[in-house]
């Protein structure tokens, strides 16, 4: 295999140095590498894993395909995805999640982890064959109905107790469906004015306390999905202070980008490239979603890349589906609103982007430290960059950003797996 | 008449009080022009073509508003809508796409989604149509639980009439289902642009959170703001159809404490109007007694609606050019 230098390089944004590379390892300095690559001005950072990502392969290709999903993951610097199981069929069976996992390694741009569905089609009645996608050659460690809630506690406190035993972890989509029936935006003044049916925060609310009593209960993991109000990071607080202690359990929690950056004002022109899940909300909660992943209370950072065709979202708000896309943004954004003011530095974005979200998943060769004897998978990135962001011009089949024409900082200029170059110059490596 | 800077007319919030009032002021132009005329036609709106494209079953309002384009002389066309739903039809791009492209000069939208016709006027601003000047104007006729910016143009130009051109300090009661009111919303925006009190009278379960920011004040207790002596309540009509998530007890009980019973009316000052936007549920918002009562507008209110429409397309299609 080729032996790689990556001169004057700037590891978590430190002092320069040179890496180098040979059997995807990183290694002690090589005396004669194959190929140097000049990394001056550049910050080298452990390649970013995200735990929520919608692929939409099988079922939604017009939208996202494991192959384009792939190559917007490797343009945004991500090394490792989990590909949520709402797909068509769903995720929720062995033989769907081997299909997913093994179009992953064709395609070959970053690793694609199958999340299995907690209950059956996603109905949130029945366990799915957790043990057996567990088994399966895509090795399921984490289990979501995400889009859904596990609403019913009964079915959420034996899936926390069923996924002990195969050392997985829930991830859970905190919504109680009956707070939010019919909702299309954050209930407050902005939703109150423009008619917009309203989903509260204590829907998420109530779910993340009990859910986390659930867990403290079963000694089970628990993970928290896109965590988006001041009120669900208080509720971890105490979680973690109180009730956590003593107990087997573990809590985690994500947070958006997009939970960090917009807010629910952004449906004022009823354009449902704002429309999500849970809804955006006003600024008093990102600016304490950010503390929280300061903090540490919130773990890290995931996108919920939610690619949807052009006629899912130019239409009536009501009638739109929720998500936006967010892999070839995210690093940008997390840079824009925890790095730019002083909240994180670029150690803190490796622990939030990539260190833990891969401990969170259990996986072993991905969010490691840049120090020889680990996996050669990291991403280079322009902390001086500054871009537009383009819809059209993304990898991704669909164009729904909600940051169309916006400029951002920081671009990611390489990525490699495992001593693999995925991306050169901001473009895929072909 | 003069020109005021209206391209759409898609909300009565952002209106501003010069805007609102010009439009209220030419609606007593055509209601002046019209009166005793054996031909009620206004050569106004000759050669323009209005589209009333409708989403949700409305006798009064598309009656109002074709009646309006007619007596301007304008050619109106109807469109009934159903099913709006993506992949049942149609999109609603589409279909206002193509009305622009065959020539619709005014397209008013009434739709069962909140923005839908915020969506149609920026994709049509956006394309641009239309061979007469490259505009075609939206005008929202009701928009989910939004907006209904024409009755709540009606309902100021009735309480000018009952009392007075200078609504300033009047102070209006807004009685009944504000969370999926329409025309609640667009009355508070408008009532507090011309400068009246508004009062929200409604249980808790009927008032979206976050009105706080409205420019009003809220009460749960009918009698007592009653007691005050208002110049005006305005009843809302309970959309039972929206009714599915247990807001009240019970038609009895909703009509004990919000129904506007003959002996509640009895409190009110001689000058107090009633208002009522239709159809009115008699026995359980209103006592027949009191729609049918001196005090009650609710006729005017239909005869103000056609001028009101009268205005507001006289603005967007005429303006100064035809003045």
């Amino acid at each position: 295999m080729t032996t790689i230098r990556i001169a004057n390089v700037r590891p978590y944004g430190e002092d320069p140095t040179d890496l180098y590379v040979r059997d995807g390892v990183l290694v002690d300095a090589l005396d004669d590498p194959d190929e140097t690559l000049d990394a001056d001005g550049l910050v080298a950072l452990p390649g970013l894993v995200d735990l929520h990502t919608h692929l939409r392969e099988p079922g939604g290709e017009e939208a996202e395909t494991i192959a384009t999903g792939s190559a917007a993951a490797a343009l945004g610097g991500y090394t490792a995805v989990f590909a949520m199981p709402n797909t068509n069929p769903t995720q929720d069976s062995p033989v769907v999640v081997e299909h997913v996992w093994r179009r992953g390694r064709e395609v070959g741009l970053v690793d694609v982890h199958p999340v299995g569905a907690v209950t059956v089609g996603l109905g949130g009645e029945k366990l799915a064959e957790m043990g057996m996608m567990a088994a399966s050659a895509a090795g399921v460690r984490m289990f979501s109905d995400d889009g859904r809630c596990v609403n019913d506690p009964l079915i959420m406190r034996r899936a926390l107790e069923y996924a002990r035993s195969l050392d997985a972890v829930v991830a859970q989509h905190a919504e109680d469906h009956r707070l939010t029936v019919g909702a299309q935006a954050h209930e407050g003044p902005v939703a109150a004015r423009l008619g917009l049916t309203g989903w509260p925060a204590t829907a998420e609310e109530s779910i993340v306390a009990r859910d986390a009593m659930l867990a403290a209960a079963a000694g089970a993991r628990l993970h928290v999905c896109h965590l988006s109000t001041a009120g669900s990071v208080e509720v971890l607080r105490w979680a973690r202070e109180h009730l956590l202690p003593g107990t087997a359990a573990a809590v985690s929690a994500e947070v958006t980008p997009h939970h960090l950056l917009l807010t629910d004002t952004a449906a004022e022109d009823y354009d449902p490239v704002h429309k999500v899940n849970p809804p955006l909300r006003p600024e008093a909660d990102t600016l304490a979603l950010r503390r929280a992943l300061a903090d540490g209370v919130i773990d890290c950072v995931a996108t919920d890349h939610a690619p949807h065709a052009v006629e899912a979202k130019d239409c009536e708000w009501s009638q739109a589906r929720p998500g936006m896309l967010g892999l070839q943004t995210a690093l940008s954004v997390v840079a824009s609103t925890m790095v730019t003011t002083g909240l994180l530095d670029w150690r803190g974005v490796a622990r939030v982007c990539s260190e833990v979200p891969a401990a969170i998943a259990g996986l072993s060769d991905q969010g490691r430290p840049l120090t020889v004897g680990e996996p050669a998978n990291l991403v280079l990135v322009d902390p001086e960059a500054r871009w537009t962001v383009r819809g059209a011009d993304l990898a991704s089949i669909a164009d729904n950003t909600p940051y169309e024409g916006m400029e951002l900082p920081v671009s990611v200029v390489h990525t490699m797996l495992r001593g693999r170059w995925t991306v050169q110059d901001g473009k895929v490596a072909g | 008449m003069t020109e005021i800077g209206l391209r759409h007319l898609l909300s009565t919030e952002g209106l501003r009080r010069e805007q609102a009032e010009a439009l209220l002021d030419t609606a007593a132009s055509m209601e002046q022009a019209l009166t005793g005329r054996a031909v009620r036609k206004l050569p106004t709106l000759r050669g323009r073509t209005v589209v009333t494209l409708f989403y949700e079953n409305s006798t009064r309002t598309r009656v109002s508003f074709e009646v309006a384009g007619k007596w301007m002389s304008a050619d109106t066309i109807n469109v009934s809508a159903s099913g709006s739903s993506v992949g049942k039809g149609e999109s609603l791009r589409d279909t206002a796409s193509t009305l622009a492209a065959a020539g619709a000069d005014a397209i008013v939208v009434r739709h069962p989604a909140s923005g839908a016709p915020h969506r149609i006027a920026s994709w049509l601003d956006r394309v641009g149509h239309s061979h007469t000047d490259g505009h075609v104007a939206v005008v929202n006729a009701g928009d989910g639980t939004h907006e209904h910016p024409t009755q709540a143009l009606l309902d100021a130009a009735t309480l000018r009439r009952r009392l007075g051109p200078d609504l300033a300090g009047r102070r209006v009661a807004i009685v009944g289902d504000v969370l999926h009111s329409r025309v609640a919303r667009s009355n508070a925006h408008l009532l507090a642009t011309l400068g009246a009190e508004v009062t929200l009278v409604a249980p808790p379960t009927l008032l979206p959170a976050g009105v706080e920011a409205w420019p009003v004040t809220v009460t749960h207790d009918l009698d007592g703001h009653l007691a005050t002596g208002p110049d005006a309540v305005m009843m809302l009509r309970v959309q039972a159809e929206r009714m599915h998530g247990g807001f009240f007890p019970s038609a009895r009980e909703y009509a004990v404490r919000f129904g506007l019973s003959a002996r509640r009316a009895d409190t009110l000052p001689d000058h107090a109007v009633v208002l009522h936007p239709g159809p009115a549920v008699r026995g359980m918002e209103i006592a027949s007694a009191v729609a049918d009562s001196d005090r009650a507008a609710i006729s005017e209110q239909v005869t103000a609606g056609v001028h009101v429409r009268m205005a507001v397309l006289y603005h967007l299609l005429a303006g100064e050019d035809v003045a």
